[in-house]
């Protein structure tokens, strides 16, 4: 077991799969909780704003969590970490970057409900599989810390978005075609989610991750005792790798309306 | 966060002829202290005024949460990201809870939260005048919550001790949620205010901008100005205790040394505490505007409401999926 930040630093094999494996974690809770926070009072009623919203906060507590943990190791100021990256520096899952529908949050936000349950539904099931296996078998000791905290939380994350994705395709033809045409999308773009990147033998090597196939067994595990009907076929990496620093014009959307502000005067304390 | 809107004079008298036994055992209650509960007896008059007190309040408290929202994806820092995510989320909890409490008071007139929903985007349920007013820079995030949820607590508290037990008892909540937004805030504001010049001038730009709404907040002095007020209803049910002016009062004895003690001004030269009379002297907000404001006239009343009314239509399909058996109208 690897005690400290401090302990990690020694062994540089080791602690570039541990800060690959960090981004990773960080970047996905990051992105998705910044496209649940343009959700905002958009939601379908009241009650789910105030659900949503309390996920998205939580999220954005993890991603806080991780950001700190690659500050300790040498990285920077975790809110430079956040904010100050250029894209092909991000690690997260290209699917999860995707603009929520057509609009802006601000004019016109013809956002789709279905995208959202789909999205989060399948980034909760995900994130549950990777951090139990971060709990039972992760090496570094900070890490399993804090993901035993994420876990209480997120037990109840996965919960929500899976009673929305089971009532909707049980739901007249409307709704049930939405979530179905959004699941087939989905399938052609979560591929690089279920990737570990360039150091993905190092994290199994050193302890720190289960493998990919194992990732994608258990992943495809959980959702198949939820979802009535999904494609046959391989899951697809349609916009690349996020993993390996590919990505779209929504994440350069995203990056320029999350640091607006820290990037209106980088010597400020705000 | 919230204040009541004074708008239009209600014709409703305190009771139907044959009821003032009912309707003196009643002023009793209130006048012992006593709560009123969702199943009691209560006047119409009573019934009416918590009503479009209490819709008022749940509906601006989801429209408040909108001009915040514009900054919640901008947040400068991870702990700004985290704290402006509770506190807009705290926004919309009051929100459904005074809904609840509204919903419950509508029953005997078969008045639902739909039909809130349509009275707010028909232009019928009006919201506070604050949250038609742009927000231009992060400041305008911290400003709101430093000074108007400061100015929330105060009215607020107000009420406290109101009559009504299920809308005191959710107040209790609130007002203890709305000192934590507070705090937010002026924690935003102390930063900017000892921060770059930049940071110094927008804060200064932000303050300028909201002077005259949160002088409006607390409607206007007396029915004079503004042809109507039910601030006497109000306190003749104990719902409130105090005047609006009492309230603004209140505000800028709290909030104007701070201003100062931060090196800020406000746009209004005329400002200053008159020790004889014993309250503030400042020059009062255009209460023509005002009316406007609130007859979503104001800078952003459209855009906020537009937003609402793309939610409600984008996400009908989930609403009938939710609710087969519903017919849509």
């Amino acid at each position: 077991m690897i005690e400290s930040a401090e302990q990690a630093k020694k062994n540089s094999v080791y602690l570039n799969a541990l800060k690959e494996l960090l981004y990773q974690l960080a970047d996905d809770d990051f992105i998705i909780s910044f496209r649940g926070s343009e959700w905002l009072g958009l939601a379908p009623h009241i009650e789910e704003d105030v659900a949503f919203s309390s996920i998205t906060q939580n999220t954005m507590g993890h991603a806080a969590m991780y950001y700190h943990l690659l500050e300790d190791l040498g990285e920077g100021e975790a809110d430079a970490i956040a904010h100050d990256r250029k894209p092909e520096d991000r690690r997260n899952g290209i699917y999860l970057e995707k603009r929520n529908g057509e609009g802006t949050y601000l004019e016109e936000p013809y956002y789709d409900w279905a995208l959202a349950v789909v999205r989060n539904y399948f980034y909760e099931s995900f994130k549950k599989v990777k951090l139990e296996a971060i709990a039972e078998s992760c090496s570094y000791k900070p890490l399993v810390q804090i993901v035993n905290k994420v876990l209480m939380e997120q037990t109840y994350h996965l919960a929500h978005w899976k009673l929305w994705v089971s009532q909707l395709q049980q739901a007249p033809k409307d709704a049930k075609e939405r979530i179905e045409n959004r699941v087939e999308e989905a399938w052609d773009e979560f591929g690089d989610v279920l990737q570990l990147g360039k150091y993905a033998n190092e994290m199994v090597e050193q302890q720190l991750m289960i493998s990919e196939d194992k990732l994608k067994e258990m992943w495809t595990k959980e959702i198949s005792s939820v979802l009535v009907s999904y494609p046959e076929k391989p899951l697809g990496n349609k916009y690349g790798s996020g993993r390996e620093g590919d990505h779209t014009a929504d994440l350069d959307q995203a990056i320029k309306t999350f640091s607006e502000v820290y990037f209106s005067d980088k010597e400020a304390v705000w | 966060m919230y204040n009541y809107v004074e708008d239009g004079d209600s014709k409703t008298t305190a009771y139907v002829e044959g009821d003032q036994d009912k309707y003196e055992q009643f002023m009793a209650r209130i006048e012992a202290g006593e709560k009123i509960e969702a199943d009691d007896w209560m006047p119409d008059e009573y019934r009416q005024s918590l009503i479009k007190l209490i819709s008022m309040h749940g509906i601006s408290e989801i429209m408040g949460a909108l001009p915040e929202k514009e900054w919640v994806p901008k947040a400068p820092t991870l702990k700004r990201k985290l704290g402006i995510m509770a506190k807009v989320q705290d926004e919309m909890g009051h929100g459904q809870l005074l809904l609840r409490v509204a919903e419950d008071l509508m029953k005997p007139y078969e008045r639902t939260r739909e039909d809130l929903m349509d009275d707010l985007l028909n232009g019928e349920l009006k919201f506070h005048n604050v949250f038609h007013m742009p927000t231009k820079t992060w400041a305008d995030a911290g400003l709101v919550g430093w000074l108007v949820d400061g100015a929330a607590i105060i009215s607020q508290t107000n009420m406290l001790d109101a009559s009504y037990g299920p809308y005191q008892r959710a107040l209790q909540r609130i007002c203890q949620e709305e000192v934590f937004h507070a705090q937010h805030g002026e924690a935003i504001i102390m930063a900017l205010a000892e921060g770059t010049e930049h940071q110094r001038e927008i804060l200064q730009e932000a303050l300028n901008r909201w002077w005259p709404a949160l002088l409006m907040f607390f409607g206007p002095a007396s029915k004079e100005t503004t042809g109507s007020s039910k601030q006497d209803v109000m306190i003749k049910y104990k719902i409130r205790k105090s005047t609006n002016e009492e309230l603004r009062q209140a505000f800028l004895d709290k909030y104007l040394p701070r201003v100062f003690s931060l090196g800020l001004t406000v746009p209004d030269k005329t400002v200053h505490y008159d020790k004889a009379e014993e309250k503030w002297i400042y020059q009062q907000p255009d209460w023509d505007e005002f009316k406007q404001i609130i007859r979503n006239k104001g800078p952003r009343s459209k855009e906020r409401l537009r937003l609402r009314e793309i939610a409600y239509e984008n996400n009908r399909w989930v609403r009938q999926a939710l609710a087969p058996e519903t017919v849509e109208v």
